[in-house]
């Protein structure tokens, strides 16, 4: 690792806290009693962070979310473990979109942060949210940028000179790649473990200012964002109907039960 | 709507050959080739990729094939505009990648270079011959939801949820035509270097690949205590299966962990021992054959929705049932 000075950008989303309580309403949005920084998230907010405290250049890590009002919070939580600032987009015109339609709006609001506080090396994204399971959003972000990017990253092996080296995990082993800056990486949980928020942190995120951006902020065309642009469209998701008729293996011991679990496969010819 | 034609399912061709993930999609592509009255294209990108014309076996029509030294291991960056190229080239109505690491990093890329519509995590697809449009569902909400998703331009896309469709049976005698594409990515600038593949050997099945999963939660307690899920897998030639909490205890390798954050199966029978159940395992092995859950607690939600229940402790009934197999293999 050399010195040298980035600007990192990390994506986050904020979701419902727990998906084993989730709903959503009848325009299919999810209604939840508490919301924060997407878990997923919280991996490529770390790799940011640890990145930066490892540089002896100057690094700042910038978080970018797109969301609702409320979604300010996650920049806030982002602050507090480690984010130097964040900006929050925001707009009825983004409400409703497909990962094309956001990553079009993540992608302008970049190149608006390139401008604005120099250019953005690095992109960091988790591997999906836990509200919409996608994990399409970072590598299309970067193709509108027209960057580099790997996703599944389970490692930062190097970064310098301009250039990082990543591993990444595939279904039968590891691929070690290496990309010219500015590149996007998405990052597995087996990346690192996530910080909690320090108490200089929580007094700096408390003193942060986030600014609020919309299309025109941000040089995005309106009829490009949010349900207007979207090429894919989801409804309202509902739960699947449980498997059930489900038997019970009878048996007044272990060994009973065994046996009959064994004959009840065998008769349906599973072993 | 444009007048794009066939379905295409993508593919990567690591040391010449298609991976494993294509042949989740063809039994599926073939059937909506056919709602389309189209045909069924396997697009292969490589280095010196090798044949194709087999694939007719599994109802492929057309094989195309893009082969270059640039393309010797997968990028997101060449294979994503190679494909974008060829999708611009023939105008494809439908493109379908497997859910993997590959077709979840290549998929978003091409796809918002053409730009087209890219649902993921897609479960279930057809096509509305009234309406001219595919309908399908895909899972969301930490895999306990589905949501019927639509496409409002074409070519629509969609990465497919692993083990959600019928693996393609094949049908020997028939080939498929094999077109060699002119994509040349000599001129393109090349930002991604790929560096090195290290393999992870593992003696055991795969559990992607897997008839039979005997799969492990935080029940039991310690890693030593897999040994006996292995030895019962071995006794019914299947693979061992665990829980996100066994896989961060660090009892088993994540490459076994089933579930939302880990892998998607549908092995014939899933034995699940001791796991209660929490959505995101059974994000992972719902489409499972025939499901026995074992769990002394007859609430765990797995109890609940398996086929089969065994009200019992894992640590007396799963030695018993090793036993009575071994003794059975005997006799």
């Amino acid at each position: 690792m050399i010195g040298e000075n980035l600007h990192i950008v990390v994506c986050v989303k904020q979701t419902p806290a727990a998906t084993a309580a989730l709903q959503y309403d009848a325009a299919g949005m999810p209604v939840a009693a508490q919301w924060a920084m997407n878990p997923f998230d919280e991996y490529a907010l770390e790799e940011g962070v640890r990145i930066k405290e490892r540089l002896t250049g100057k690094a700042v890590v910038t978080v970018l979310t797109l969301g609702a009002a409320g979604a300010i919070d996650a920049i806030r939580d982002a602050i507090a473990r480690g984010a130097d600032g964040g900006v929050l987009l925001s707009s009825p015109d983004f409400a409703g979109g497909d990962t094309y339609a956001t990553a079009y709006a993540l992608s302008s609001a970049v190149r608006r942060l390139s401008k604005d506080k120099g250019p953005v090396d690095l992109l960091l994204f988790g591997k999906l949210t836990n509200d919409s399971d996608t994990g399409s959003v970072g590598a299309q972000v970067a193709a509108l940028l027209d960057i580099p990017c790997t996703l599944f990253v389970r490692k930062v092996a190097e970064l310098g000179g301009g250039k990082i080296t990543v591993e990444r995990a595939v279904e039968d082993g590891s691929d070690l790649i290496e990309m010219d800056l500015p590149a996007g990486v998405g990052v597995t949980k087996e990346t690192n473990e996530p910080r909690i928020a320090s108490l200089k942190g929580k007094m700096a995120s408390k003193k942060a200012e986030i600014p609020t951006w919309g299309p025109a902020d941000i040089g995005a065309d309106a009829a490009k964002t949010g349900r207007k642009g979207a090429l894919a469209l989801w409804g309202v998701p509902t739960v699947p109907p449980k498997r059930s008729g489900g038997v019970a293996i009878d048996g007044a011991t272990a060994q009973d039960k065994a046996k009959n679990l064994l004959a009840k496969l065998r008769e349906s010819k599973l072993i | 709507m444009a007048d794009n034609k066939d379905v295409w399912c993508v593919a990567d061709a690591k040391g010449g050959k298609a991976s494993p993930g294509l042949f989740e999609l063809l039994g599926e592509g073939r059937k909506l080739a056919d709602a389309l009255g189209q045909k069924l294209c396997v697009v292969l990108i490589g280095k010196g990729v090798a044949g194709g014309a087999e694939l007719g076996a599994y109802g492929v029509d057309l094989v195309r094939v893009i082969d270059h030294a640039a393309f010797e291991n997968f990028t997101d960056e060449a294979y994503a505009r190679a494909l974008a190229e060829l999708a611009k080239k023939h105008a494809p109505r439908l493109i379908l990648l497997a859910g993997n690491a590959f077709g979840k990093s290549l998929g978003p890329r091409a796809a918002a270079l053409l730009p087209a519509g890219l649902a993921a995590e897609v479960s279930e697809l057809s096509f509305d011959k009234a309406a001219g449009a595919f309908m399908g569902s895909r899972t969301c909400g930490g895999g306990g939801f589905v949501a019927p998703v639509s496409w409002t331009a074409q070519p629509e896309m969609a990465t497919v949820r692993l083990g959600s469709f019928a693996k393609a049976a094949k049908q020997d005698g028939k080939t498929a035509e094999v077109a060699v594409e002119a994509v040349d990515p000599s001129g393109w600038p090349v930002r991604t270097r790929f560096k090195a593949f290290s393999p992870e050997e593992s003696k055991e099945i795969d559990i992607g690949r897997a008839d039979v999963i005997v799969a492990g939660g935080y029940a039991l307690g310690g890693a030593e205590n897999f040994k006996m899920l292995r030895e019962l897998a071995n006794l019914l030639g299947g693979a061992v299966g665990a829980s996100r909490r066994a896989v961060d205890s660090g009892w088993i390798p994540y490459r076994n962990q089933v579930g939302l954050t880990g892998r998607t199966v549908r092995p014939k029978l899933y034995i699940a021992c001791g796991i209660s159940g929490q959505i995101q395992h059974l994000a992972g092995m719902s489409q499972s054959g025939t499901v026995v859950a074992i769990n002394k607690d007859p609430k765990a939600p797995l109890m609940e929705l398996a086929d089969i229940r065994v009200e019992a402790d894992l640590f007396e009934v799963v030695p018993a049932i090793i036993e009575e197999l071994k003794k059975q293999k005997l006799a």
